[in-house]
């Protein structure tokens, strides 16, 4: 609600309930809607109003209710015609305030208000529940008092849906990508050979990276990102820490794995734990390689460029999801001289990357990364999958670029969700 | 049994959830909010356990006198008072004027702060490596660079003010940032959306197993 728009409500309140001689007093305490008592009803007259003061501004009048389709049944869109005293320049009218009752008598309920020149307002408010009947008035204030509505609309009822239809581009999309995604998996594993995949660079470099800290006798960091494990980066990440912990469990090297979230903490112990028992190395296992630092951004900053300063791991491998400190951790780490693979999807961290580290996994290339090391045809053949749905979305680009040049823009809408 | 209750759960909790994306009805969505709402106590817990490894890992540093010990005292104690303060205060602790808020706007915010700012410094080095022309590629990033730095400066308005509106360096600056960047971005942003969604379905489908560790 809009700060002037607030102080007009409180005026409004007072004014509401000052005239009703048996009215209470009613406390104002913010968010829950304020129960007014007997409010006046519509068509009666407005607040009276004393000698010389301005007048009171005018109703607005034919208010209708539409249910907010394709939701959950907690909405409900409420549209009026404006006041005529809401014009340019006029300062009778302040604002609308919109009112909620279950029975056309009251007891009325404040919802919200909103500024003079708005005709229209979406009722989402905690307290509407779905499948009950409302009625709504929306009335009129500004300096001069208070003007009831002059019309109620009602029984509105908010009902939820059984399907978002402006999801069917999304479901039919998704659908095309499962199918083929699952026959690439099928076809890999009915042949049990591993489909062909171009060299990726960046994860061949783990390998590398690794072997060369075991030259030199120093440890790995690895840095899974700073995002909880909602990100699927994160997810991501912490697969291919699986791989780098079998890698470095082969070449006996320590690993020091600093999480940023208690999920992901625990997880990465799990992944690291499982690392070192696929690799026949269980008790080279050290349950302090994986430690759980702070959710907090620059706190983990700290904690890792300290890490990389006074440890000088020989190699750093960062992958996942990162933002404002990815160039701070991959400059530091720069001076520090080691060999640097990272790689994140947020594609604002990606220049940062590619300037400070030597090697850098591009977007779908994070997630490429844990079928690509594994070799398993199954992982593969879902890379094939989304190749294949990556040539169905250029053409879409290029066929939707073609129309709506001509000036159609029936697939944009149909592509557009909410 | 191990393994298939935990696949049989993520696939039917993924399946479920791609499915409250599409069905808004509430015999749908009710559930799905209470897994979200779920998951965030089950995080909840989870610092519980993160907390007391930081105390462990550090609290063993300090008695084996390792080589940075003094740091991993001053993290205790830090850690200590901060909890402690905390739970002195009660629930209220965020609230103005408490001494939670205190430690977390004079302590911590400027300490963050002064982390944020190094950022300044290391762009300036990072962009002097980036600019150095060695290749035919590196030249093009470096007369890109050089026309947007420019472009978002009043210097470079004036020194182009007399030229067609379309050579004018703020607006090639624009078209830079909104034609080859953009579209760059866009193609990166697709490819990561595809692979974020093949992973999505390798977890549900139990493809990726990689998360049940070496237990079989």
């Amino acid at each position: 609600m809009h700060r002037g728009a607030r102080l007009s409500l409180c005026a409004l309140l007072l004014a509401l309930l000052a005239p009703a001689a048996h009215a209470q007093p009613t406390a104002i305490t913010g968010a829950p809607p304020v129960i007014i008592p007997e409010a006046a009803p519509p068509q009666s007259p407005a607040t009276p109003r004393p000698p010389g003061s301005p007048p009171a501004p005018q109703p607005a009048r034919g208010l209708v209710w539409k249910d907010v389709a394709d939701d959950a049944g907690r909405a409900l869109d409420l549209a009026w015609q404006l006041s005529p005293d809401d014009t340019t320049g006029s300062t009778v009218l302040r604002g609308y305030v919109i009112m909620r009752s279950e029975s056309p008598g009251g007891p009325w309920a404040l919802v919200d208000s909103v500024p003079a020149g708005l005709a229209a307002f979406r009722d989402q408010s905690a307290g509407l529940r779905r499948d009950v009947e409302y009625f709504y008035r929306v009335d009129t204030h500004g300096p001069g008092g208070v003007t009831p509505a002059g019309s109620l609309t009602g029984p509105a009822i908010a009902t939820s849906q059984w399907f978002n239809a402006t999801r069917w581009s999304v479901l039919l999309l998704t659908m095309i990508f499962f199918a083929v995604v699952l026959f690439f998996i099928q076809n890999a594993q009915g042949e049990g050979k591993k489909p062909f995949v171009r060299r990726i660079p960046g994860i061949d470099a783990i390998e590398e990276a690794i072997g060369r800290a075991t030259e030199m006798g120093r440890p790995v960091l690895y840095v899974p990102g700073v995002q909880d494990i909602e990100d699927m980066q994160t997810v991501q990440a912490l697969i291919i820490l699986e791989s780098v912990a079998r890698t470095t469990a082969r070449y006996q090297t320590p690993l020091k794995v600093p999480v940023t979230y208690p999920i992901p903490f625990t997880i990465a112990q799990e992944m690291v734990r499982g690392g070192y028992l696929h690799e026949g190395r269980p008790e080279n296992y050290d349950p302090d390689s994986v430690t759980f630092v702070s959710p907090e951004q620059f706190a983990y900053v700290a904690a890792i460029t300290g890490i990389m300063m006074r440890d000088k791991p020989a190699a750093h491998i960062m992958l996942g999801a990162f933002f404002a400190e990815s160039l701070l951790l991959a400059e530091t780490g720069f001076a520090t001289g080691a060999i640097q693979v990272a790689g994140t999807a947020n594609a604002d961290q990606l220049p940062f990357f590619v300037v400070a580290c030597d090697y850098t996994l591009i977007g779908e290339e994070l997630f490429a990364a844990s079928a690509y090391l594994s070799g398993e045809p199954k992982l593969v053949g879902s890379l094939k999958g989304a190749d294949f749905m990556k040539i169905l979305v250029i053409a879409l680009v290029l066929v939707g670029c073609l129309l709506e040049t001509s000036g159609q823009h029936g697939l944009t809408q149909w592509l557009a969700t909410q | 049994m191990k393994r298939e209750v935990p696949l049989l759960l993520t696939a039917a909790i993924g399946l479920f959830m791609i499915l409250s994306f599409f069905v808004p009805h509430h015999a749908v969505s009710v559930p799905a909010d209470f897994l979200q709402q779920s998951a965030v106590i089950v995080v909840a817990f989870g610092i519980v356990l993160g907390g007391a490894n930081l105390l462990r890992v550090n609290l063993e540093a300090v008695v084996k006198r390792q080589g940075d010990w003094p740091y991993k005292v001053v993290l205790i104690v830090s850690l200590v008072a901060t909890v402690l303060v905390g739970l002195i205060e009660g629930r209220d602790f965020q609230a103005a004027g408490t001494r939670s808020t205190w430690i977390y706007d004079q302590v911590y915010s400027p300490m963050s702060s002064a982390m944020f700012a190094l950022l300044a410094f290391f762009i300036a080095s990072a962009a002097f490596r980036a600019f150095r022309i060695r290749t035919p590629e590196a030249g093009l990033l470096a007369l890109a660079a050089f026309i947007v730095m420019l472009g978002r400066v009043p210097l470079g308005h004036v020194l182009t003010a007399g030229l067609p509106p379309a050579l004018r360096i703020e607006n090639l600056a624009e078209w830079i940032m909104d034609v080859p960047q953009n579209a760059a971005k866009r193609a990166i942003l697709i490819g990561a959306a595809l692979g974020v969604m093949a992973t999505g379905l390798r977890v549900i489908l139990g493809i990726e197993r990689s998360y049940f560790s070496g237990e079989d």
